[in-house]
């Protein structure tokens, strides 16, 4: 039976620091914005963290259709950054969001993928009738060390997904994933900051696996990029996903309404989600939509969506993408850094 | 090592979704919630009722000295807020970008209240922003 | 019901005692009241401690015990019972030790009040104190004791008009009496600008507007007034002794702006004591912050709700005005050994009512009260005296 979104909820905290800002402390070029095509990012509040942002978006996720919580038999969180590495972030959602306890849960980490894979485990409960509703989530306040490169983009900010098989906002057609293991990224246990592999990062890890799940659905279920009115790319930078597009064919109108790094950073797990969501946000019944996100480590999960007349229904009952890129507030690099508790006291 | 779980959890359904009670018999609410109505006491029928979390602010103060575990946070605002429904509670109002004044409409938010150091538990709950934030 | 005197008074110095520990303090004015009562050992029936937080500040609990022992009564086994009720510790040891003689069941008894606050960092002695409030619904979400002051004088201010030099003239008022008694932990004079540049804590209050920490002890011994004057030649006679308490949050209180335990305990008192308010000569309140000072006055019934911050201002309860309070000092500026304070208050009008306040003597003082707070109000005692 046909299953996928029902409804949605985004969470952007109101900090921002500028990249002009980061570049100014470390003495590069204060026009590197442009290079990567991320001019400031969202930076979480000192009482804030993963959980809190996930249960910000799962909140508005159930509001925004007016569901019952308690419908909820499943709840995955992907994160990076996951305040605890031994107790669910599942758990905390569940109390916040008011399910009833008959419900699972467990989190999950993929790198800048977990939500969309939390997306997929969500369907095949739900296809397979073992539960009403399934919450999946994407959120991190992701960490880059002072001074690396990384630092420009690594944002906060969260999506979550309630997945169902009636009365949906959206279907999730089908989808079709490519995973392999190239160390491009990665962060070891008890580490407060994650490694990367630079240049690695790009062709072998970032656009082989994007393009390889993107085609992998493409053949699968027999369409082109012209059969779809929106797509949105994993966004780690605001090149990438411009670059990966046009690779496969897809022109910079399909993706510029889920194209939100410039303004918010890499969310990480809610990259793609938030991108995602900000497309929902304007699309209109019978639009398709294709998605395909990337995690470090590797792996990529291609989606393709078609937007159904309920998506008018429930799209004003919780605030927009847009609506949290307006609230922004801006730090300088002091206050930044002690918001981040990047600051040994 | 870590002493206070039970407490904190106790109150999870407070803290995190404001699930205060009401007594059918003079309807009164109640936030935290008290199993016997100060009203009727042994006479009252008590019921669980989540509050919406709006409210408006009574009356309030800017912290700038706090004890060890919010230090890092000074300066912070802490209100005395009166919930819609009634029932009056203390609870600190962020990210506002226009500060904080008696009778301003406020929203709860889910946030981290605190934590047990680095190795133990951290309490989530609810604060306060401005409504139209 | 018979009537209750005292007849011996005894207070140490108030201070940052790095040398002395809680049971030499404890220990130094039991010595000093009943020095000053002319009875021995063996004459004491009871006693009554009040000591808000010996765990949290020196680890020691059972601190009845501990202090009949250090001050060495171990082998007489006389009942002794410590009391908590927050920063209104002593003033309820005092009303325990009050109710031992009123009924007949003790003739001789100690009140005595004692708290060692400087044994650990201010950070912890600030957190001990915060379990005044509520733990669970102010503390864990953020409150501090000084905010929940605060939050009272800011809608004080928007309901009332108070100002911030009103406040700022308590504390000012109160270091001018602390200058003149040998045993306060200030002597300093300030000014209202001093009080209004120091550093702010809680917004409006600033650290001139909030009591310190301190380490102190005082006692007082208690006998039947029918044989008072055996030991004494001006027996003070307690003639109204009230409590009262009230919801522990601040939040969940009727009116913000008004100490309804207050209101209630003065009630009880003056009711019993039959006299009015504006027969008080002389008054120790509870000023923990200067807020405090004026709710107290408007909660008494020496001024309007509301007036509070006026009469302040306008030296009506500054020495030689109208009605003099916190001769002592006040907590501002005599120091507020929290377990102590409401001992010591009672202390400071026997003295004033003997003739015996040195500097700070209030002329022809006849009748005298004393007010003892815990935390923002869950608790009120009220004592009348006379001479």
């Amino acid at each position: 039976m046909p299953s996928g979104i029902v409804s949605y909820g985004v969470y952007i905290p109101r900090f921002r620091i500028r990249a002009s800002e980061i570049a100014r402390i470390w003495g590069e070029s204060e026009d590197i914005g442009r290079s990567l095509n991320v001019f400031e990012k969202a930076v979480p509040d000192m009482d804030e963290d993963a959980v809190t942002i996930a249960v910000e978006a799962a909140r508005h996720a159930v509001d925004r259709a007016g569901l019952d919580p308690c419908r909820i038999g499943a709840i995955y969180s992907g994160s990076e950054s996951h305040p605890y590495a031994v107790k669910s972030t599942g758990t905390i959602v569940g109390e916040a969001i008011c399910t009833s306890p008959a419900f699972t849960a467990a989190d999950f980490e993929f790198a800048c993928k977990a939500g969309t894979a939390a997306i997929q485990a969500c369907l095949g409960l739900v296809s397979s009738g073992l539960i009403d509703l399934g919450l999946a989530i994407g959120s991190d306040v992701s960490q880059g060390a002072p001074g690396d490169a990384l630092e420009y983009t690594a944002a906060a900010g969260g999506a979550a997904y309630v997945i169902g098989s009636r009365d949906l906002a959206a279907e999730i057609e089908s989808f079709y994933s490519f995973t392999t293991d190239t160390p491009d990224f990665w962060r070891r246990e008890g580490m407060p900051y994650p490694e990367h592999g630079g240049r690695f990062t790009g062709e072998p890890a970032y656009f082989k696996h994007v393009t390889s799940a993107a085609k992998g659905l493409m053949n699968k279920i027999s369409v082109t990029p012209e059969d779809y009115d929106y797509a949105v790319f994993h966004q780690p930078n605001g090149k990438f996903p411009v670059r990966v597009a046009r690779k496969l064919g897809f022109t910079k109108e399909q993706i510029e309404p889920g194209l939100v790094v410039p303004h918010i950073g890499n969310t990480y797990s809610g990259s793609c989600l938030i991108g995602l969501a900000a497309t929902l946000d304007v699309a209109r019944p019978g639009d398709r939509i294709f998605v395909t996100s990337f995690g470090s480590g590797a792996g990529s999960d291609a989606f393709s969506i078609k937007v159904c007349d309920k998506i008018e229904e429930i799209r004003e009952g919780a605030p927009s993408v847009r609506d949290y890129i307006a609230k922004a507030q801006y730090l300088d690099y002091a206050v930044y850094a002690k918001h981040k508790g990047k600051l040994r006291l | 090592m870590t002493t206070h779980s039970p407490r904190f959890w106790r109150c999870i359904p407070q803290r995190y979704r404001l699930t205060g009670t009401h007594c059918t018999m003079c309807n009164e609410y109640y936030f935290p919630p008290r199993t016997i109505c100060p009203n009727c006491r042994r006479d009252a029928k008590m019921e669980e009722h989540k509050f919406k979390g709006t409210g408006t602010v009574v009356t309030y103060t800017i912290i700038h000295n706090a004890t060890e575990d919010f230090e890092r946070q000074t300066p912070y605002n802490l209100a005395i807020i009166e919930l819609d429904e009634g029932p009056r509670l203390t609870g600190q109002v962020v990210s506002s970008k226009s500060g904080i004044k008696i009778g301003m409409r406020v929203r709860p938010v889910f946030r981290i209240l605190g934590k047990e150091g680095e190795r133990g538990i951290i309490y989530y709950g609810t604060k306060f922003v401005p409504i139209e934030d | 019901m018979r009537s209750v005197s005292i007849i011996g008074v005894g207070c140490t110095k108030f201070g940052e005692r790095w040398d002395s520990s809680l049971r030499d303090m404890a220990l130094e004015a039991g010595v000093l009241a009943i020095s000053d009562a002319g009875i021995a050992g063996e004459d004491i029936g009871a006693m009554y401690v009040g000591n808000m937080s010996g765990g949290r500040f020196i680890d020691q609990e059972h601190i009845g015990a501990l202090i009949a022992d250090c001050v060495g009564l171990s082998r007489l086994h006389i009942p002794s019972t410590r009391v908590e009720a927050a920063c209104a510790s002593g003033g309820l040891a005092l009303r325990q030790a009050i109710l031992a003689v009123a009924s007949g069941y003790q003739d001789i008894v100690i009140a005595a009040g004692v708290e060692k606050m400087t044994d650990v960092s201010s950070g912890t002695a600030a957190d001990a104190l915060s379990a005044a409030a509520d733990r669970e619904w102010e503390t864990f979400f953020g409150a501090t004791f000084p905010a929940l002051y605060a939050m009272i004088a800011r809608l004080h201010m928007r309901k009332f008009g108070t100002t911030q030099e009103q406040l700022a003239e308590v504390a000012v008022k109160n270091h001018h009496h602390g200058y003149l008694n040998p045993l306060a932990q200030y002597h300093m004079e300030l000014k209202v600008e001093d009080v209004l540049k120091s550093p702010m804590v809680a917004d409006p209050l600033h650290i001139m507007d909030c009591s310190p920490i301190t380490d102190g002890a005082a006692a007082l011994v208690l006998a039947p007034t029918e044989v008072a004057r055996k030991y004494c030649d001006t027996p003070i006679k307690i003639i109204g002794t009230a409590q009262a308490s009230d919801t522990l949050a601040l939040h969940d209180r009727r009116e913000i702006t008004t100490l309804d335990a207050t209101v209630h305990a003065a009630r009880a008192a003056f009711s019993q004591a039959r006299i009015e308010p504006s027969q008080i000569d002389v008054a120790e309140v509870h000023d923990c912050f200067t807020i405090g000072e004026i709710l107290a006055i408007e909660d008494l019934g020496f001024v309007e709700k509301g007036q509070g911050g006026k009469a302040a201002e306008d030296g009506v309860t500054c020495l030689g005005g109208k009605m003099p309070v916190n001769t002592s000092g006040g907590l501002k500026a005599c120091g507020h050994p929290v377990g102590a304070t409401g001992i010591k208050q009672a202390c400071e009008i026997a003295l004033q009512l003997r003739g015996q306040a040195g500097k700070r003597q209030v002329d022809e003082a006849e009748i005298g009260l004393a007010h003892n707070v815990g935390g923002s109000g869950g608790t009120a005692l009220v004592h009348i005296f006379s001479r």
